[in-house]
């Protein structure tokens, strides 16, 4: 049982603080605060002790969401709830920042005395407790349309006409987080690693039964591939507890009946064999200039398909200890680079990368007292980069549909986009 | 956080809510209000206003009536008589006809904590047990177990028990779960609810109708109930069958903990349980949020305990991601040097490889003591591996590289001479102490294979006066006196400078003591030296990784899913490698060096308080700086007297006497007069500086202030600490 939940700034104010059982004393924000703040990078923050009382914490949007316990719960559980706490918060306000939370505390305590009684989680569900929420959000930036991010689901009746004039939508999200190693010498894919979900969001006020049909020759695991089609394969899928699979083995089709705000619908994972090449193939080469400098030629070249582009790549490569100056050539003044000799490393940024081109940079650095082996330390590379409209797994919505037909207008928008988690490659 | 004007502020609020203006006008009213609990969050007390919300509550608006009733409940304990003011209204509340009224009226009455409640809740919770609103049930089910709390020695209410027992069937599931928690309340003396046959079952058949969250709760209560047969155990496994494999982490892994339990007699069903499992554990392990990747990593690493082989093949799932942060890593290190196998070695070696050029020196540091502890089942891969990491002639790579080489020879001996060989061709040296003690400590040991040690070794013997470890030096003159036994030509000479400076010029008493000790055995002849001095050269019974046991999974089968895993095993690789690293070093000197035991001290001011000092490991000046800059100054006292009159090294050798160490000081006579010690003490390092201003100087009191840091922090510690170092000073001066 939870016996105080708080929520607090990264600087340690107190933005929302609330107790269910009255064993500890508020005193006990502080502790954890000089708890949290003391630990160094590595050391595990998640639980901690002082004096019997058990502080389990979750980040999210740069805030602390803490429970204190003095029984000896599962984490699993503390974490999962503090995790759908900011979910949920998320949800009502549109946002999850400091500012969010702050405008919204009224909001977040009426939540909070709905989902827990003296220390019992109740539930969590957005369909039971949006009965009980009377409090109405407050979006902390101005409407537009052009950015839904930080639109309130519930709540505030004026944005969610503005959202959808007359109806509402349901607006899927498909993400990826691909995790991918290359290495050198022959450019094999050493270990690739997506996870992908399919998230709903929805606004509609009423339930009723959506249908999503992904694509028919989706195959899950390693058994079920047939013919010769470039079939789309998952490794292994997971789907929230409402989803209802009666057609999903012969048709592909996911049923549900979606509750107000996101979801997850289906997760999935797939590892090592992609059905496509990956992103970006890069053709490094690192060598000893003369006395003192190195010279990095980096191609890359981008294998998404022609009318794709990935946006704001960035590439981080690590110099040799001591490096002082660099210089570069690069191919279009949109990019920069730069030497960042406290990470030692150098960091290339792309904005826009378009599908088949390829880009190459020299880089000049100088390095005081290089040594052949210095060269060891380049290396490995590291990219980050989001490819909107991109599935790596392929995985596509074929539809969505509601049934029984919505009188009215619904909007839907699908929206795929690909986020990359940890792309590494080896020089 | 209290703040200057706040009872101006506390003023303004009440004449606002207080005027008929405001109050009229809802929104503006609702306004103060939310103001009024906005401070209450920051901290300010706003008590004062008491009376005025509880006039608030009076309204129809339910958003309100939550945020005076939050109120309300916070200060209840506070102002008891005015509670009692707002209790009619409550009550009144409680017979409302919409049951979010009732139910919410009910749930803050029962949160009010204040003596003499009991009387006015009693009655609408019984009330509301039976309402026919599952809303209000459930609160007034939880309602029991918070009178309960209220006076927690009185006797046990028969009707409410038996009340609650009953509701057990009600077809709301969350009055179920309430029910099992108010009843585990209620009855903690007795040993908690009491799960016999037919709840087991019953809560088994509702397990399909509740939310996770009481999916989880109900499979922790049932890991109390033992089925009577195999055939109902089995009934029971196979209903709960589907829940391990679970979308929800938490459910998941309570149900593998109940099959852990149930099926402690059939361990083929502990095995498939675990199988099972092991695809959502994995799952969690890359899960989006780090904190629940860090939760799957520490249930990962309990499981392989019994079943190391179990996550053999998913190795790839436990490379590090360059974004993670560096907590998670360390877990992730430690999981991949237990599982590798023949198979995945190459790849993991490879991997570990690339994070040993981390710019982060404790993260490379970390993968090369990986790859030390997977060189005692691989040694020659791995030997090429840290072998070519010397050439990266960088301080804290080539010190980790050589501690690993030195536990590596200390575990596996065949690899001595691929060792020997490296060291003599490595031409920079550590400099920090802890490689410069395993160095030392392999050249003193090896000695005969390494053709250049004694010339190395003579570098460290004329640099001694710089050195400012004293384990270091001690380790130099171990090291020297096994150099001498074996070589004694070439180190004849330089052993004795290092003799004659550590007993005639050192101030370190334990060097000192050494230094005397060493020169006493060398006069009783070579042979009486050899048979103290050499012990055994390698211990490879000691490897961890050959010999690791599998354990049984009761072992750790109590713990699983509980906070235990998460804050129990807090040893990093680094501090795992440490207390390995330490192994040699002090079996070969145990017959040297009494252990050094703790001194336990009582202080003299007052009796209770005992507190116990230790050296542990010697501080190095850049870590002690570090921390005494990061660190909050927890006590800062005047000694009531000015510094001891005495030469420095009494001092110190008194602070040693009692187990605190001397960092540094300025000389004699320099004004203002400084010193650094430090001392460990019942889990924390207990760091202080002694300063003394100009005794000439007008208006400077001329006494002595200590202050003193401390991390964790333990305020009797600290209290100990300055009882005793006053104790010392009193009797030096």
């Amino acid at each position: 049982m939870i016996s105080q939940i708080f929520i607090l700034s990264s600087k340690g104010d107190h933005l929302i603080y609330k107790d269910f059982r009255g064993e500890e004393s508020k005193d006990s924000i502080n502790v954890f605060y000089e708890m949290v703040t003391a630990l160094s990078g590595d050391q595990p923050p998640v639980v901690m002790s002082h004096k019997g009382l058990h502080f389990i914490h979750a980040r999210q949007g740069g805030l602390y969401w803490v429970a204190s316990t003095k029984t000896n719960p599962s984490p699993f559980t503390i974490i999962e709830f503090l995790n759908r706490l900011a979910a949920l918060t998320k949800d009502y306000c549109g946002s999850l920042s400091e500012k969010s939370v702050r405008m919204n505390f009224a909001l977040i305590y009426e939540l909070l005395d709905e989902m827990v009684d003296f220390g019992y989680i109740q539930t969590t569900s957005t369909d039971i407790l949006k009965n009980f929420i009377q409090t109405e959000a407050v979006s902390s930036k101005p409407f537009s349309l052009f950015d839904l991010s930080n639109v309130g689901l519930f709540g505030a009746e004026t944005q969610q006409s503005k959202v959808a004039p007359s109806v509402a939508a349901s607006r899927p999200i498909m993400s990826s987080r691909g995790e991918q190693y290359n290495s050198k010498n022959h450019g094999v894919l050493m270990k690739a690693d997506i996870h992908g979900e399919i998230k709903i969001k929805c606004f509609l006020p009423s339930c009723s039964e959506m249908r999503i049909g992904l694509n028919e020759e989706l195959s899950i695991g390693k058994s079920q591939l047939k013919g010769y089609s470039s079939a789309v394969r998952v490794d292994e899928c997971r789907f929230h507890q409402a989803v209802k699979l009666d057609e999903f083995d012969t048709f592909r089709i996911l049923k549900v009946c979606p509750s107000q705000g996101e979801q997850t619908v289906m997760q999935y994972q797939l590892c090592d064999e992609l059905p496509c090449a990956p992103p970006f193939q890069l053709f490094p080469s690192v060598e000893k200039d003369y006395v003192n400098r190195v010279l990095i030629f980096l191609k890359l070249r981008c294998d998404l398909p022609p009318k794709s582009t990935a946006l704001n790549v960035s590439i981080t490569v690590p110099v040799p200890k001591g490096s002082t100056s660099m210089s570069q050539e690069l191919s279009s003044p949109d990019q920069t680079a730069e030497l960042q000799p406290k990470n030692k490393a150098l960091l290339w940024e792309i904005p826009r990368f378009p599908g088949g081109a390829q880009l190459s940079a020299l880089f000049k650095v100088d390095v005081p007292g290089l040594s052949s082996a210095s060269l060891l330390e380049v290396g490995p590379v590291s990219m980050s980069f989001e490819l909107p409209k991109q599935t790596c797994t392929g995985l596509q919505i074929r539809f969505l549909r509601l049934s029984p037909t919505q009188t009215g207008l619904s909007q839907r928008w699908v929206r795929y986009v690909t986020h990359s988690d940890s792309y590494t490659i080896r020089i | 956080m209290p703040y200057f004007g706040s009872e101006e502020m506390v003023k303004e609020l009440k004449r606002a809510l207080s005027n008929p203006n405001v109050q009229a006008d809802r929104l503006r009213y609702k306004n103060y209000i939310t103001k009024v609990i906005r401070y209450m969050t920051q901290g300010l007390d706003v008590s004062a206003l008491f009376m005025d919300m509880v006039k608030a509550s009076a309204t129809v608006d339910i958003a309100q009536k939550k945020l005076v009733y939050l109120y309300m409940c916070t200060y209840a304990s506070d102002k008891p008589d005015l509670a009692l003011l707002a209790i009619n209204t409550l009550r009144k509340d409680c017979a409302d006809p919409n049951p979010m009224v009732r139910g919410l009226a009910l749930r803050n009455m029962c949160n009010f904590r204040m003596p003499g409640m009991t009387e006015y809740i009693e009655q609408p919770i019984v009330a509301g047990l039976r309402d026919k609103a599952s809303y209000v049930r459930r609160v007034a089910v939880l309602g029991c177990a918070k009178m309960h709390s209220l006076q927690p020695n009185t006797d046990i209410d028969g009707t409410i028990v038996n009340e609650l027992y009953a509701l057990l069937r009600d077809p709301d599931p969350v009055v179920v779960v309430n029910c099992l928690r108010a009843l585990e309340e209620i009855l903690k003396d007795e040993g908690g609810v009491v799960i016999n046959k037919p709840i087991a079952h019953h809560l088994l058949n509702r397990m399909k109708d509740l939310d996770s969250w009481a999916q989880s709760e109900v499979l922790t209560f049932l890991l109390r109930y033992r089925p009577r047969s195999d055939d109902e155990l089995f009934d029971i496994l196979s209903l709960l069958d589907s829940f391990l494999q679970s979308a929800h982490a938490h459910v998941a892994v309570a149900t593998l903990r109940l099959f852990l339990q149930l099926a402690s007699a059939h361990p083929a069903v502990q095995a498939d349980a675990l199988l099972c499992t092991s695809a959502p554990l994995l799952a969690t392990c890359g899960a989006a949020s780090r904190e629940l990747r860090f939760a799957g990593l520490c249930h990962v690493q309990q499981v392989m305990r019994s079943q190391p082989g179990l996550f053999g093949t998913h190795y790839k799932r436990f490379f590090c991601g360059y974004s993670e942060p560096t907590y998670i890593k360390f877990r992730k290190m430690e999981i991949l040097v237990e599982l590798v196998n023949d198979e995945n070695v190459a790849l993991v070696l490879e991997e570990l490889r690339s994070y040993c050029t981390d710019v982060s020196p404790e993260l490379a540091q970390a993968a090369i003591a990986a790859i030390g502890r997977i060189a005692q089942t691989y040694s020659e891969k791995c030997l090429d591996i840290l072998t070519g990491l010397l050439a990266l002639k960088q301080d804290h790579i080539t010190s980790a590289v050589i501690q690993m080489f030195r536990d590596l020879v200390w575990f596996c001996p065949q690899s001595t001479a691929a060792v020997c060989q490296t060291v003599e061709a490595c031409v920079d040296s550590p400099q920090d102490s802890e490689g410069k003690q395993a160095l030392l400590w392999l050249l003193g040991e090896h000695g005969d294979q390494i053709s250049s040690a004694p010339y190395v070794m003579e570098g460290y013997i004329d640099g001694l006066k710089t050195e400012l470890s004293s384990a270091v030096k001690m380790e130099l003159l171990t090291a020297s006196v096994k150099m001498f036994l074996c070589r004694p030509a070439e180190t004849q000479d330089m052993l004795g400078r290092l003799l004659h400076y550590c007993i005639e010029e050192e101030s370190d008493v334990c060097v000192r003591d050494r230094a005397l000790l060493c020169y006493r055995l060398l006069q009783r002849g070579v042979e009486e030296t050899r048979k103290v001095v050499t012990g055994p050269k390698s211990d490879p019974s000691m490897s961890v990784l050959t010999g690791r046991q599998e354990e049984p999974i009761s072992q750790w089968a109590s713990t699983f899913n509980t906070l235990g895993p998460l804050s129990g095993c807090d040893l990093c690789p680094q501090t795992a490698v440490i207390s390995a690293a330490d192994q040699p070093s002090s079996s070969a000197e145990k017959e040297l060096l009494p252990e050094s035991t703790d001194v336990t001290l009582s202080s003299p001011d007052d009796t209770e308080e005992e507190i116990s000092l230790s050296l542990g490991p010697p501080l190095s000046h850049e870590t002690f700086e570090k921390m005494w800059l990061d660190l909050e100054i927890l006590q800062r006292q005047t000694m009531g007297f000015p510094r001891p009159r005495t030469a420095l090294d009494t001092l110190q050798a008194a602070l040693q006497l009692v187990k605190i160490q001397t960092l540094a000081f300025t000389p004699g006579a320099t004004v203002p007069w400084k010193a650094y010690i430090y001392t460990r003490s019942t889990g924390t390092l207990i760091l202080a500086e002694l300063l003394q201003g100009d005794q000439h100087a007008p208006g400077i009191d001329e006494s002595l202030v200590v202050s003193v840091k401390q991390q964790p922090v333990n305020q009797h510690a600290i209290r100990g600490f300055v009882s005793i170092l006053k104790g010392v000073l009193g009797d030096v001066w």
